[in-house]
């Protein structure tokens, strides 16, 4: 529903990034197309571009994460920025000040752009719509809606591994209903078109309505595994053990963990994916997420390439640009 | 006191089953006469109908004045002048205030603040439960001694089943109706948007049906076992409005509202997290939309209600769960029911019905027709007026209307309250 109007500029570029639901397959191409450039920058012996020097990016993290903040500032300082890493628990808001007023406060400092991850579903759309005019803002989480950098470097590390979209069948495992993460992993795999697109779930964690997305819902996971190219597990959050969702994580890997008796159901060079940190013995067997057959690692390395293209691109350059290191 | 002359209006008045062209004439602040002119009677004002709908003045079933305790979102006086510029004579306003209705002091406050305006009649209902807890009954014979018309939990529910059996029980002993909104917290879960695939993409927390329809089938059940008369306030899905016909058809004391919101709007409007369109109840399907309207078409929902809640900016401007829930209406309840008539869902009357005569019905009091002898509320719609809905011209201290842009058609020009001209849209003051 994120429409493209706030996400592009009057010529069609990326201004913010903050859903991969209404891009275009050429723009999401894109993406990955100068996410590879910018791979190869992180290879060379000087791991720098001076693409956004003198620009002023503000990590803003009203949610705890270490993972993908310090991805975002490793993109952010190769590609020359100022980075600005502020954890604004929700003591800065309970002391009175509106998140409004938060952001009009960084404003003055003359940040260039915003990088957000907030708990509420469309809390980096609102910032966006916020923000004075020059600011791009890139959603790194919100809620249960999107996390969109995150389907991206997924989307990536498929591209590497399979090449052709259009052959593949995917499908994504574990808690549907809380992810943000599945959420942008599913409109990128269909925008990007590929022939299939499952969630292998037990009822309490899939939102309903959900096949209006373009998925097939899956409750058996040996069904849904059948045939697939990527299996993407989710982690699995310990609170949903204490609501009334499911009874026990033994009780949850039983039907639903990765084992190798699994995976060989699926096709014989199916990779396995997830966005981290793993649960082991939760979700995925610690012999599946160590195989060869695991991507699992390469996913946090691509990390930092996709953000870096896509903080270049919201920023009005390109991988184009890179030219001389310093 | 002033007599006055409505020349040549077009007179509805469901009650009596009058749609006519007629004259009538106010003296001493009530209606002394319909087509025929009284003997005697001398004008001292006229006012021009001619083209225009000569309605009762309607009457609210559910709006927030946000005084005692809100002023910041609004005062008896600024609310009351956005109800009475738009034909609104009767405002039913629930016991939410801070203090909480629930003692006579507080409705003696409102009863006085009401009068000092001297726009509209306001009739506020006491709490169900001391505090809205849900613990202890409200002194509920006080409460209706000081001036309350009925009773109501708010949008507090009460997860005590007992204490529901309870207050129902003695809310009849007083021959007071309860007015319930129906919902049941666990399985609302703090949600914030109807659960479907608009929640499941925009990833916001999700309000199951079932979050209505359990509530409602409970209060039901207790209806049955006390006798009490029972108003079911806002109703939002489809599924609803059969539990309530039903109940209707066993004969039970069971009537139902619904919100004009829910009449225009469904969760596609939430679109990219418009907060103006957090509603509680939450906006739900076309189907659930659809599903009302065949409500009122059938019976089984004989009055629809503003839902008032006007707003400061801060409450909506935040991610949209933790935005403040609901929306600046009253000044568009009429212009959207002809606007539900214009597209053919309502029949005129009908529509008109659901604003005057039936919400009087609810609320047992003699307004809401045009009948010798009655007091002169009245309301004059002129049909063909523009109306685009934009912040400058809501007179509200609430701007949050998710009808911002909408072109509708008409606007009230004249309001009477008890004989006296309280709005007339020529003389701007």
């Amino acid at each position: 529903m994120t429409g493209n109007s706030i996400q592009l500029d009057k010529n069609g570029n990326l201004k913010h990034f903050l859903s991969t639901e209404g891009l275009s397959q050429s723009l999401l191409q894109k993406i990955l197309d100068h996410a590879e450039s910018f791979a190869s920058v992180g290879e060379r012996h000087v791991k720098k571009v001076p693409l956004l020097r003198g620009k002023t990016i503000a990590n803003l993290f009203f949610e705890p994460s270490t993972r993908t903040r310090t991805t975002f500032e490793l993109a952010a300082k190769r590609l020359s920025a100022d980075i600005l890493n502020l954890n604004i628990s929700t003591s800065a808001t309970s002391k009175g000040e509106t998140l409004s007023d938060t952001l009009h406060t960084l404003e003055a400092m003359h940040c260039d752009m915003f990088v957000v991850r907030h708990a509420n579903s469309g809390a980096a759309h609102y910032i966006a719509t916020q923000v004075a005019p020059h600011i791009s803002v890139i959603n790194a989480g919100d809620g249960r809606h999107a996390h969109p950098t995150q389907a991206m470097l997924d989307m990536f590390t498929i591209r590497r591994h399979k090449k052709d979209f259009t052959k593949l069948k995917v499908a994504i495992v574990g808690d549907i209903l809380h992810s943000r993460v599945a959420r942008s992993e599913i409109h990128a795999l269909n925008t990007l078109g590929v022939l299939e697109t499952r969630i292998i779930a037990p009822h309490t964690l899939i939102p309903k309505g959900v096949e209006e997305l373009g998925v097939h819902v899956y409750h058996d996971m040996d069904a849904g595994l059948e045939g697939v190219d990527i299996v993407m597990m989710l982690r699995l959050q310990k609170e949903r053990m204490r609501g009334a969702l499911l009874p026990s994580e033994q009780e949850f890997f039983q039907r639903y963990g990765l084992t190798s008796e699994r995976l060989a159901i699926a096709k014989p060079d199916a990779i396995v994916m997830h966005p981290g940190p793993i649960n082991r013995g939760v979700e995925i067997d610690s012999s599946v997420a160590d195989s060869e057959r695991s991507v699992i690692l390469q996913q946090v390395s691509h990390g930092i390439a996709v953000r870096m293209a896509i903080m270049a691109m919201t920023m009005g350059r390109s991988a184009d640009d890179i030219g001389e290191t310093e | 006191m002033m007599r006055i002359h409505i020349k040549e209006g077009h007179l509805i008045d469901p009650a009596n089953k009058l749609d006519a062209k007629q004259d009538l004439y106010i003296a001493d602040g009530k209606i002394v006469g319909i087509k025929k002119k009284p003997q005697g009677f001398e004008s001292d004002v006229q006012i021009d109908a001619k083209d225009k709908l000569v309605l009762p003045g309607l009457i609210d079933l559910c709006a927030r004045l946000r005084e005692p305790g809100f002023e910041h979102k609004g005062t008896i006086l600024t609310e009351s002048l956005a109800a009475s510029s738009s034909g609104i004579t009767s405002i039913c306003c629930p016991p939410d205030t801070d203090p909480i209705i629930d003692t006579p002091a507080v409705v003696e406050f409102i009863n006085q603040r009401s009068r000092d305006a001297g726009l509209t009649n306001i009739y506020p209902l006491g709490a169900l439960t001391q505090g809205l807890k849900s613990e202890q009954l409200s002194e509920m014979y006080l409460l209706k001694q000081a001036g309350c018309i009925g009773v109501s939990n708010a949008l507090s529910p009460i997860d005590n089943a007992e204490v529901l059996r309870r207050s129902f029980e003695y809310a009849h002993s007083c021959e007071l109706t309860v007015f319930l909104y129906a919902e049941d917290k666990a399985l609302k879960n703090n949600g914030t948007a109807h659960e479907g695939a608009i929640s499941t993409r925009l990833g916001l927390p999700a309000i199951p049906e079932s979050a209505e329809t359990v509530a409602i089938s409970r209060a039901l059940l207790l209806a049955e076992q006390t006798g009490v008369r029972l108003h079911f306030c806002r109703l939002s899905s489809a599924r609803s409005v059969s539990l309530i016909k039903a109940a209707q058809e066993q004969g039970l004391p069971i009537t139902a509202d619904v919100a004009i919101c829910n009449l225009h709007l469904t969760d596609m409007d939430i679109a990219d997290y418009n907060s103006d369109c957090h509603l509680q109840p939450p906006l739900r399907s076309e189907r659930d939309r659809a599903g009302l309207i065949t409500g009122i078409n059938d019976g089984a929902i004989t009055a629809v209600c503003s839902d008032h809640q006007p707003h400061d900016v801060d409450a909506k401007a935040a991610p949209f769960s933790l935005t403040e829930p609901g929306a600046s209406t009253i000044e568009l309840l009429l212009p959207l029911m002809m606007h539900l008539v214009n597209r053919k869902e309502l029949k005129r009357e009908k529509a008109i019905s659901l604003l005057t005569s039936q919400p009087a019905n609810i609320l047992n009091i003699d307004k809401g027709s045009l009948e010798t002898g009655k007091d002169a509320d009245i309301c004059i719609f002129d049909t063909e007026a523009d109306n685009s809905v934009n912040k400058t011209n809501l007179l509200s201290a609430g701007k949050n209307t998710p009808f911002l842009n909408w072109e509708l058609q008409g606007a009230v020009t004249h309001t009477l309250l008890n004989g006296k001209v309280v709005f007339d849209r020529s003389k701007p003051d």
